[in-house]
């Protein structure tokens, strides 16, 4: 495994996304402002604060999360498949001298990287409304690469497991959309019998969720979440690159 | 000199033998053509040359080195133009070239160089700045051997090379592939098309079921069995 020859992966994806760029940015920020406007505005009206924090503050560091989750997700399910499956753009990589490890990790530098990079134009966008206390929240940046290393991964397992693009509407919505909404995002699980909480302690968005929320408010009581994200990225690595690598070679 | 040489080679997938034991070699300059009906193996033999999937058994080794170990080395010197399209559609022409071009760590100012010169071989240097969603099929199938030479690869293998094109397309095609074995460069092809081998191959070998049934120049198999590479193919493949 050579990390110069992921990093060629890597710039390829690169290389296309600078292209279409200026056109999917402004988009990227739709949907986190709609969350913020629809809930946090509209839901915020009749609930004025979560645990003496204003509805709105409450959500935003939650929707950082999500927003870098989702541009992850998206890009190492459908766009891994797009490119595996239908442009067989692996096929040309792999004629080159890179090796699937190469490839997968190609892959999931460029996912953890959209992750870190979402992160941060969803950071400006709220600190311009200023909905962030804490510059704290710089620290998400790094630790958004690597909870995006954690989704990428998950996704390429989807990627290996999934026997038609269509499938992926399993994935999202029996995984992705119950953790975005039982991530502590919008509400805290207390109200929830203790299962709930349980459940969401498996989930990584849910301990990201909680540094997020943490840095917001100036606070560094991240450790916990975060030993959690790095020992699951170690366990799904072995899982994902093994299924992924079974999926692309035979 | 021995460029690839193959012994006892057998890919085996998990419910069926793609290549059963077959053992050839392929000598520097010449053009060696795999033959043979959909399913014989020919595609599955070529993989195994560029290293792209492992034999299962056999002894396989490319400019003297072993695909079992020297994968990275190997496709250094290796070119590949795919059966299928796989250029990146987002991209220019001249684009397509230099990210192809970054696999091999070739640094950007070569590549664009190279790509030049490469986009002038095959007659597409005034289309070098368009995206490739406006070439015809004849064009992107000259760009995917522009493609394929940017490491100027000494084994260039050719996965049919001209299906779906037109005459005059697959003439130009040919033409270049002229151009490269003058200069020494080895080509492995797979075509369904009969006088697409007869017109650039020095030697055949028909594929059947994963076996190598026979190996010839052209011309001796069409004196033996008579009429031309396509009465060959036909009296060849209903035997078995």
């Amino acid at each position: 495994m050579s990390l110069k020859k992921a990093i060629r992966v890597w710039q390829r994806h690169f290389t296309l996304y600078r292209k279409i760029f200026k056109s999917s940015l402004v988009l990227n920020f739709v949907d986190p402002i709609l969350y913020l406007a629809a809930l946090g505005l509209g839901l915020g009206f009749f609930i004025k604060d979560i645990n003496g924090i204003p509805y709105l503050r409450f959500i935003a560091p939650g929707i950082i999360a999500s927003s870098a989750m989702f541009a992850t997700v998206y890009e190492c399910t459908y766009g891994t498949y797009v490119r595996m499956h239908y442009q067989k753009t692996f096929d040309a990589i792999l004629s080159a001298p890179i090796n699937i490890y190469e490839l997968i990790t190609g892959e999931i530098l460029w996912g953890a990287t959209k992750s870190a990079f979402y992160g941060l134009s969803i950071i400006i966008v709220i600190s311009f409304f200023g909905l962030v206390d804490s510059i704290l929240i710089v620290l998400l940046i790094p630790i958004l690469f690597i909870s995006g290393v954690i989704f990428a991964q998950l996704s390429l397992i989807a990627v290996a497991l999934v026997p038609a693009i269509d499938s992926f509407n399993y994935f999202y919505t029996l995984f992705i959309t119950p953790m975005f909404l039982f991530s502590g995002i919008f509400f805290p699980l207390e109200g929830f019998p203790p299962i709930v909480s349980s459940i969401a302690f498996l989930t990584p968005l849910y301990h990201i969720v909680n540094i997020s929320r943490a840095l917001a408010f100036g606070e560094l009581t991240i450790w916990e979440d975060l030993i959690w994200l790095l020992v699951v990225c170690l366990i799904l690595t072995p899982v994902s690159y093994k299924l992924m690598k079974r999926r692309v070679m035979t | 000199m021995v460029v690839v040489f193959g012994k006892g080679l057998v890919k085996d997938y998990s419910n069926f033998r793609a290549v059963d034991n077959i053992n050839f070699e392929i000598n520097k300059g010449e053009c060696y053509g795999f033959l043979g009906p959909n399913g014989a193996g020919k595609t599955t033999v070529m993989r195994m040359i560029y290293c792209f999937t492992l034999p299962t058994k056999g002894e396989l080794k490319v400019f003297g080195m072993d695909v079992y170990k020297d994968a990275r080395l190997i496709k250094a010197k290796v070119g590949v133009m795919p059966q299928d399209d796989n250029l990146d559609i987002d991209l220019t022409v001249i684009e397509n070239l230099i990210v192809y071009g970054r696999y091999f760590d070739i640094p950007k100012k070569v590549s664009k160089t190279k790509a030049i010169k490469l986009l002038e071989f095959v007659g597409l240097v005034d289309k070098a700045d368009i995206s490739i969603q406006k070439l015809s099929g004849g064009m992107r199938r000259r760009l995917l051997l522009a493609r394929a030479l940017i490491n100027d690869p000494e084994l260039l293998i050719l996965d049919e090379p001209t299906v779906g094109l037109d005459p005059h397309s697959r003439h130009i095609l040919w033409d270049s592939l002229k151009v490269l074995k003058s200069k020494g460069v080895t080509i492995i092809v797979t075509t369904h098309y009969m006088e697409e081998a007869e017109e650039i191959c020095d030697y055949v070998a028909f594929m059947e079921s994963g076996r190598i049934i026979i190996v010839d120049k052209p011309l001796n198999l069409t004196k033996r069995f008579g009429g031309n590479l396509e009465k060959v193919f036909m009296k060849l493949t209903e035997k078995h």
